[in-house]
């Protein structure tokens, strides 16, 4: 059995999928990015191998993706996370669709045809708003762990928005509705249609809608709020989070299957 | 994973050095010879000015290189804190900064910075910015501040813009007599207009060179070898020089030599050059292999309309002609012909922030040319010399992903 390796390092977190040569999953690993890429493909890479009882040299070929792409030496090939995405995301409805990524400094919106190839894709201009990073701001606002703002904003009852393009002033905004006596649920959801927002500004959508990305993986409310959104429904793949990884594991089979 | 490619400089670029030091030597020693300076949009009435004996400045060219040496970072604070917004022109907020803080790249050619002007001769047919600029200097030193206002947006260029534009330009001869111009000679004219339209003709010569496969030549050395063309055009310098530039393009063409090696696809640039990154980008497209062969900006400094015949009626229809001035559909129509021309695979739109005037992506055209042609595009957003609003990593992973698409059709 041939084995190959996808590592994602993304801002906030490094995932790792290790796949057999028919693209099944035999490991997977998830770190904090932290400072030093380097190592923490390292140990990744460690982690997923002893899961999985298999040894470096069992591994043909390694594809890495995501802002550390460049950083690790053991990769054989780096590709950027918009092919790997796409492609993770593809490999399991195969027929047209539209992925919208939404991680934690960037969010991107990825068409593929009904083959599976790119025909566009857009990235977020500069700005944190429509990202994981807006979220943590809010959370950090609203004086809550990140993690709780999805099952919050579950509860709310009540419209608010918040309409500014920018993250710094949606928090003053945030202030003002504070002021004005809204109730954090409503805040807190208020948050996530501004995700929502800001990604429907960014493009069209063809085909079916799916979503990944660790935000996506933690956030169901978005998922459905995006849905709501384009008036269908928005499909998640298993493990939103590791989809980068999965896409850059198959890259990796195709190029290593054609080297070996 | 990408690996680094030796970059193909061009033998001629020596040669520019010398031609562009002359020119900034004659500019710094004009007033010692009684020669009055002239500053002059970079598509503005220079013929005119040229013809009446006047040195002649461009601005532009020194906000290009504030933004080249990544100076404008540190300037254009210095204008944005007196009350010149972020939001405009980078080149004005460099400039400025760099005249307020004293600082410009021209001292290490021995400048003292830019020459002080005896009068500032504006063309409206690029932006209004233009004419603001000019008219901050024209403040500082009291000296009078003139031009030509073209409308923007234009369809056909018919009889009547043309007539006025030519008046309009034809108004200023009298002014620039009293400023101490020599007199003015219509036959000294027609002598600037047959150099500036030689010099015009081999520019476009030198890009059309591009059009072979593989290029020989990029948009990245495009716009360093058009200096001559936006400083000198109308002298015989910018025409020798071009002779030499072009010989050894044609060359290279006829043995297949590309500026990229093993060059796989190709790239027009629509928008203005991201100064401060131009050699980052430049190697980014190389470890693609993708030559960036073709751009609206470079190819902006050609005017087939100049005409000794008739030098007014000529001089209106080249500087109304610009891309940068005419309507949506014009502007799509002339991109089609490049796409094209260049055979390029996609075209990409570069979101100058600070200058809405050369940022085509923002009324659809990228989506209307991409369903007419069927080219990929994509648009990065960024600055000509603002590098606070540019994004590395942002950038540097759209290049890299169209670049992947463009290899998966
Ligand atoms: S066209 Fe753009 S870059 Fe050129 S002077 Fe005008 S605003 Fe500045």
């Amino acid at each position: 059995m041939q084995y190959f390796c996808g590592i994602d390092i993304g801002a906030s977190t490094a995932k790792l999928v290790i796949v057999d040569e028919n693209g099944d999953v035999a490991a997977r690993s998830m770190q904090r990015s932290g400072v030093d890429y380097t190592g923490v493909a390292r140990e990744n890479l460690d982690e997923a191998l002893a899961a999985a009882d298999l040894a470096e040299d069992d591994v043909s070929y390694s594809v890495s993706t995501g802002y550390g792409r460049d950083n690790v030496p053991w990769s054989d090939e780096s590709m950027t996370e918009i092919a790997c995405h796409g492609k993770g995301a593809w490999f399991n409805f195969r027929r047209q669709i539209t992925v919208i990524d939404i991680g934690a400094q960037d969010s991107k919106v990825i068409h593929l045809d009904d083959k599976g190839r790119r025909t566009s894709f857009k990235m977020n201009r500069k700005c944190a708003a429509g990202t994981g990073s807006f979220l943590e701001e809010i959370a950090l606002r609203l004086a809550l762990p990140a993690s709780e703002l999805n099952g919050l904003a579950e509860q709310s009852t009540k419209d608010v928005t918040l309409g500014s393009f920018c993250t710094v002033f949606t928090a003053t905004e945030i202030l003002a509705k504070i002021r004005a006596g809204e109730k954090v649920e409503d805040i807190a959801k208020g948050a996530f249609r501004s995700i929502v927002k800001r990604v429907s500004e960014m493009d069209t959508i063809d085909g079916e809608l799916v979503m990944t990305g660790g935000v996506v993986a933690h956030n169901p409310l978005l998922v459905s709020l995006v849905g709501e959104f384009y008036g269908r429904t928005a499909l998640v793949p298993p493990d939103p989070q590791y989809t980068g990884a999965f896409g850059a594991a198959l890259f990796a089979m195709e190029k290593g299957a054609k080297t070996c | 994973m990408t690996t680094a490619t030796e970059r193909k400089g061009l033998q001629a670029t020596k040669q520019m050095r010398g031609v562009m030091g002359k020119y900034f030597a004659e500019l710094a020693a004009g007033p010692e010879q009684g020669k009055k300076t002239a500053w002059c949009t970079s598509v503005g009435p220079a013929e005119l000015l040229r013809s009446m004996g006047f040195n002649v400045y461009f601005p532009e060219n020194h906000g290009a290189m504030l933004g080249a040496t990544r100076m404008a970072t540190d300037l254009i604070p210095e204008a944005n804190a007196r009350g010149f917004s972020p939001d405009i022109c980078s080149y004005l907020t460099s400039d400025i900064g760099s005249y307020l803080k004293g600082e410009t790249p021209l001292q290490k050619m021995g400048m003292e910075g830019p020459p002080k002007a005896d009068v500032l001769i504006f063309n409206t047919n690029q932006c209004r910015d233009v004419k603001d600029w000019f008219q901050f200097y024209a403040r500082e030193w009291d000296v009078p501040c003139l031009g030509v206002h073209t409308p923007r947006s234009i369809g056909d260029v018919d009889g009547p813009i043309v007539d006025d534009l030519a008046l309009q330009t034809e108004a200023l001869v009298e002014p620039l007599e009293e400023l101490g111009g020599c007199k003015f000679d219509i036959d000294k004219l027609r002598e600037v207009i047959i150099l500036s339209r030689e010099c015009t003709d081999l520019w476009k010569a030198i890009l059309d060179t591009a059009a072979s496969v593989p290029a020989p030549i990029t948009f990245f050395d495009d716009t360093i070898q058009m200096g001559p063309a936006v400083v000198l055009r109308g002298t015989q310098d910018a025409v020798d020089y071009y002779k030499i530039l072009l010989a050894e393009l044609e060359q290279r063409a006829a043995d297949g030599i590309g500026a990229i090696e093993d060059e796989k696809f190709r790239i027009y640039w629509e928008g203005m050059p991201v100064w401060g990154k131009l050699r980052d980008l430049s190697t980014q497209f190389m470890e693609l292999k993708t030559a960036v062969v073709a751009s609206t900006y470079c190819n902006s400094w050609i005017y087939e309309d100049l005409d000794p015949a008739e030098p007014f009626k000529g001089m209106a229809r080249a500087y109304c002609r610009l891309f940068i001035c005419r309507s949506e559909d014009r502007k799509e129509k002339y991109m089609e012909e490049m796409a094209a021309k260049y055979k390029v695979d996609g075209i990409l739109y570069h979101d100058a922030k600070t200058c809405p005037n050369n940022s085509n992506n923002r009324y659809q055209m990228p989506q209307r040319l991409e369903a007419k042609l069927g080219l990929p595009h994509l648009v990065i957003n960024g600055d000509l010399n603002d590098m606070r609003l540019y994004s590395e990593e942002q950038t540097r992973t759209n290049i890299e992903a169209f670049v992947e698409q463009l290899a998966e059709r």
